[in-house]
């Protein structure tokens, strides 16, 4: 279980966490929505250490992760970057199996390589993409080669960062599959950030709303259009007026 | 009033931001030396970098010294002559190479070469959120991107200057005996029977000090280099220019302390 309380973060004068309270419970797929450049992506990477926040604690079953043996505490993440962040001096399958070839989780390369072209094919890439360079890929294939490194080494907490954007609506289908699976096969507890209401209805167990800094609205996905947040409700229902201002 | 004490903020915020740059940069080298001393070290990043930094460098050292090596040659015999004193240009080029120019023209372009790829790769890294990956993925970004870099061009950067030496010599060689007359065998007799081995052990011990200044501001500009293609373009900048001038004042305190030993 992860828990956020009072979370507070600041790139000079922006503050863009203004006291975040959250708990990820366990084994659930707890989904984040909310508007491009409200801190989502911050969020996830004060949640991994990337980012030091301000003020606020966050823990991991109960012990805090600025305390916590980082090479333990990561060993139990898989994180896909917005962009991708795959390593451009590595071919696709050496990317993928990054965490199989080093470290505590080193095997052989051969196997390694099998893993890695396993994951790729559960995300809809060809065997023949193992050994491209990422360059060679179209954004959406990065994004799902990104997703076969996060998964490749079966985390206990997967984070999700926009894994659906720049998919195709089918790709997008799989990829929410993918994602759904992950959570109930596996057991894994999975917080995914995304701006597409269908993924969040496919993936989400719980469904959190950043706005201006905080969560401003938690609570099960059924509960979703009912919830009477009129924030919620311009957000899922896409609407351009509201007590959100779309500055134009 | 303001405008009376804002130059007098305006050099105090300098000197704050440049102790702690000074700070930052401190910090980032004993974090990186004390990768290097903890094993393991990730060998196959270190061969590349030792390819990249060493190898590639070839090149441009060579053809620097072998020019500076033979514009030397000209200069000495030109100042000598003013005092009748042509027949020493065979010491002095070699002085003048092993101790001096070798090690800091090597280190000037490597800094052009090296510093500015190594900020630009990084930076480039840092920006498109790699290092965060790598981070992520239980990997040590000092050990797996710093250290590596850092340990080769420390190593490579005295061969390097070796190279550079001997090269330059050859150059003043080359232009001693073809345009100065001198005698091609004398000229070699001279150059080595001149030069004591402290003289080239202390040409090195700069140049390995340049390759750690050179691969420390690459790896410390690009490790933190501001957001965007600006930010990377900044780093790269920085990392030359910083490491030009530490290598030019670091040679400074380097030449006193084996000038008084
Ligand atoms: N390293 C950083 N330095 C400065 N500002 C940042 C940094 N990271 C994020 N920001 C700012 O924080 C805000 C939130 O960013 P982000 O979390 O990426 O938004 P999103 O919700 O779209 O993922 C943005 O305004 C962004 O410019
Ligand atoms: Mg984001």
């Amino acid at each position: 279980m992860i828990e956020l309380s009072g979370v507070h973060k600041s790139f000079g004068a922006k503050h863009v966490l203004q006291g975040i309270d959250l708990t990820i419970p366990r084994g659930e797929s707890m989904v984040v929505i909310g508007g491009s450049g409200t801190g989502k992506s911050v969020l996830l990477k004060c949640i991994l250490g990337l980012v030091r926040p301000d003020a606020g604690s966050i823990t991991l079953d109960s012990e805090d992760v600025t305390r916590a043996d980082r090479d333990a505490f990561l060993a139990r993440f898989g994180m896909l970057f917005q962009g991708g962040a795959l390593f451009d001096s590595m071919t696709v399958w050496q990317n993928v199996a990054f965490r199989l070839l080093r470290g505590t989780q080193k095997r052989p390369k051969a196997e390694a390589r099998e893993i890695a072209i396993e994951k790729l094919r559960r995300v809809g890439l060809q065997p023949e993409t193992a050994d491209l360079f990422p360059a060679e890929l179209s954004g959406g294939m990065q994004k799902r080669v990104g997703l076969a490194r996060a998964i490749a080494a079966e985390p206990e907490i997967i984070f999700f960062d926009e894994p659906t954007t720049g998919l195709d609506p089918i790709m997008s289908g799989v990829i929410n599959d993918l994602i759904r699976e992950i959570v109930t096969e596996m057991g894994a507890t999975a917080m995914t950030i995304t701006h597409d209401m269908t993924s969040v209805r496919a993936i989400a167990d719980r469904v959190a709303m950043l706005h201006n800094g905080v969560i401003q609205w938690t609570g099960p996905v059924a509960g979703m259009d009912a919830s009477g947040d009129p924030y919620l409700d311009q957000f899922i229902h896409g609407r351009a007026t509201g007590p959100i201002e779309a500055v134009r | 009033m303001d405008t009376l004490l804002s130059p007098l903020a305006a050099l105090g915020r300098a000197t704050l931001s440049l102790l702690a740059a000074i700070g930052s940069v401190a910090i980032f080298a004993a974090d990186a030396v004390s990768q290097i001393l903890r094993p393991p070290l990730y060998v196959r990043e270190f061969g590349t970098a030792l390819l990249t930094i060493g190898w590639f460098s070839l090149p441009v050292v060579a053809l620097t010294t072998l020019f500076t090596g033979g514009a030397l040659a000209l200069q000495i015999y030109a100042g000598g002559a003013r005092f009748n004193a042509e027949a020493v240009v065979p010491q002095i080029v070699a002085i003048g190479m092993v101790r001096e120019l070798g090690p800091v023209l090597t280190g000037l372009m490597v800094s052009g070469r090296v510093a500015s790829a190594i900020a630009a790769e990084l930076g480039t890294m840092k920006v498109t959120e790699q290092i965060d990956a790598l981070t992520t993925l239980s990997t040590n970004p000092m050990k797996y991107l710093a250290a590596p870099r850092i340990l080769a061009a420390t190593l490579a950067l005295p061969l390097l200057a070796g190279v550079g030496d001997v090269i330059g010599i050859m150059g003043g060689y080359l232009v001693g005996t073809s345009r100065l007359d001198f005698n091609a065998a004398t000229y070699l007799t001279n150059t080595a029977q001149f030069l004591v081995a402290g003289d080239v052990v202390s040409g090195l011990v700069k140049a390995a000090v340049f390759g750690f200044i050179v691969a420390l501001m690459g790896c410390y500009h690009g490790m933190n280099s501001g957001r965007g293609a600006e930010g990377v373009g900044r780093a790269t900048t920085n990392a030359v220019v910083s490491s030009s001038v530490m290598i030019l004042a670091s040679n400074y305190v380097l030449t006193e302390l084996f000038f008084s030993a």
